[in-house]
């Protein structure tokens, strides 16, 4: 089997008494999108601030595209290729859209330490971002402020960037929140082809995407993995059952 | 096409060049200082206005970068005249190249320094630290006796530009004025370059900086220590306009003033400092002359611009900010 591109293993990080991150091991493998889904509250948040590095696990370890990277800051877990999106989105809200991509492309490129040439005339930084755009399809909308744009198309700026970082792994939390039926579907296309360029570890609360999508479901509940599996397997998990899918399974 | 916020930005250049330059012909050097105050204040808040205005980075102590620079001109002259050498047997200088360079570098390194320990902080925290160090500044000039201690410094012969008689205050003036066109050119580069993308990306939301991979800490610390500098670099040029150094350069007042600078012109504008200073100084003469309680009427027009016009007179002209 094909080396996983992230990998969990033991992660433990408690806020006093309570045990947010209960011994995790997850891994996510190259091609596929594995669903990480649990209650309110089990924990799922917090899991992810521990894999992008806004916080730090008390022990275990998270090996990312071969290297331990539980030590690391923030951006330099961006710079090895990790790309997320936010649940709540998180953007540079009085750049355009084509600037907010445009500052990940520069990223990516390696200097920001660059003091006189005018971005916006930059034909590597905007032709790049336009291109990312596109591919959301967002190119008409390239020169908004982010903060006029709507909520999904928010959503899409936001995987726009993670595009343009060239990631070797997408951590996407709750993408499909407040989306509207048409734009879930028409996200679920496009994620569905997007396991191909990088895997995806997918925090969903819209069960109908995370059974269309997901290769792997892992099931989170009060910080610990209670299954991990197939779509078919987790369905027909009694312990998930009760804990989690209540009836709607 | 121009905008209406360039169009403006013409006219406050034209009219700061205009009016001194009449003042001259008509014999009239008085206005021809104020004028050089305008541009000199002009000048530290555009160096405050790279940190405030772009990277959101509220220093309450850049009067520690402009009394740094007014006391490394003033330093340099006393000992350029005395023929005294200066340390490890250098010697002072009234060559303003020369002190404007020291000023800058002085600035720019304890910018650096108070940066790399301040930036670790933020909000109120950062407000309070910059602020801290300012007064470590201020004290250590009232203590050192070596140069006036808290009588200041007096430059006794206003320092030389090559080929101009600085004597002469429109030519002062001259200098000043291309000093802060310098100044205002390299903040428009800046702004619009890469490193003003993340810097301004950085006061916006500092988690998508981190996002993409910058580390929102350097950036912010390297604009910090380019602030200083600038500040620093006005800082020279006040100590050659009033002849004098004193702690006040340092002191919090200072530091506020310039704050109010820009929260008067308009914060992150490339003209906000130009007209807030020039705002200033026109109170400062016009009420000044009414009454000594002057400041109590400025605090209730700043008040005025932070309840109803928060984009200062740039905003309340030219309306609201526009970004690429």
């Amino acid at each position: 089997m094909a080396e996983p591109v992230l990998q969990l293993s033991d992660l433990a990080k408690s806020f006093g008494a309570l045990r947010a991150t209960d011994g995790v091991s997850l891994d996510l493998r190259p091609g596929e999108i594995h669903a990480l889904i649990g209650p309110n509250g089990a924990g799922k948040s917090t899991l992810i601030h521990q894999i992008c590095g806004t916080l730090r696990q008390d022990s275990g370890t998270i090996r990312f595209a071969g290297q331990d990277i539980g030590h690391l800051g923030v951006s330099e877990r961006s710079r090895l290729g990790l790309g997320r999106t936010f649940q709540v989105s998180s953007l540079a809200s009085e750049f355009s859209a084509l600037r907010n991509v445009m500052l990940a492309v520069q990223a990516q490129q390696g200097s920001s330490f660059r003091f006189f040439k005018p971005v916006m005339s930059d034909a590597s930084l905007i032709d790049t971002s336009m291109a990312m755009l596109e591919r959301v399809g967002l190119q008409d909308r390239a020169r908004l402020p982010a903060a006029e744009l709507s909520h999904g198309e928010r959503r899409k700026l936001e995987i726009a960037i993670a595009l343009a970082l060239n990631s070797k792994a997408f951590l996407l939390d709750e993408p499909m929140a407040g989306m509207g039926p048409e734009g879930s579907k028409s996200l679920t296309g496009f994620l569905d082809g997007l396991r191909q360029e990088a895997p995806i570890l997918l925090v969903e609360h819209d069960m109908d995407a995370v059974f269309a999508l997901a290769d792997r479901i892992s099931v989170l509940v009060y910080g610990k993995v209670i299954a991990t599996g197939t779509v078919d397997e987790i369905r027909s998990d009694p312990a998930v059952r009760t804990a989690y899918l209540g009836d709607h399974a | 096409m121009l905008s209406r916020e360039s169009l403006i930005n013409i006219l406050l250049a034209v009219l700061l060049l205009a009016v001194p330059l009449a003042a001259n012909a008509y014999g009239e050097p008085f206005y021809v200082t104020l004028a050089t105050r305008v541009a000199i204040l002009a000048l530290a808040a555009t160096g405050l206005n790279l940190a405030l205005g772009l990277g959101g980075l509220v220093s309450f102590g850049h009067a520690a970068f402009f009394g740094i620079g007014g006391y490394a001109a003033g330093i340099l002259a006393t000992h350029g005249f005395s023929g005294d050498p200066l340390f490890f047997g250098l010697s002072g200088t009234n060559q303003m190249p020369v002190i404007w360079l020291v000023a800058m570098v002085a600035a720019g390194l304890v910018g650096l320094l108070i940066g790399a320990i301040s930036l670790r902080t933020s909000g109120v925290y950062f407000i309070m630290i910059t602020l801290a160090f300012a007064q470590m500044v201020y004290y250590f000039a009232i203590s050192w006796p070596a140069y006036g201690g808290e009588d200041g410094l007096s430059i006794l012969v206003r320092n030389q530009f090559p080929g101009v008689n600085t004597m002469r205050p429109v030519n002062f003036f001259l200098i000043c004025y291309v000093a802060l066109m310098a100044a205002l050119g390299l903040f428009v580069l800046i702004r619009s370059s890469r490193f003003g993308t993340a810097l301004q990306a950085a006061r916006q939301n500092e988690v998508r900086v981190a996002t993409v991979g910058i580390a929102p800490y350097r950036i912010r610390l390297t604009a910090f220590a380019l602030s200083a500098a600038m500040t620093g670099l006005a800082g020279a040029l006040f100590a050659d306009l009033n002849r004098f150094v004193s702690p006040s350069m340092l002191s919090w007042h200072m530091s506020g003033e310039l704050i109010v600078l820009i929260i008067l012109g308009g914060t992150g504008r490339l003209f906000g400092p130009l007209a807030g200073a020039a705002l200033f100084v026109i109170f400062e003469y016009v009420l000044g002359g009414l009454t000594e309680r002057w400041q109590f009427f400025l605090g209730l027009i700043l008040l005025g611009t932070v309840l109803f016009a928060r984009g200062g007179l740039l905003g309340l002209l030219a309306g609201k900010a526009r970004h690429g």
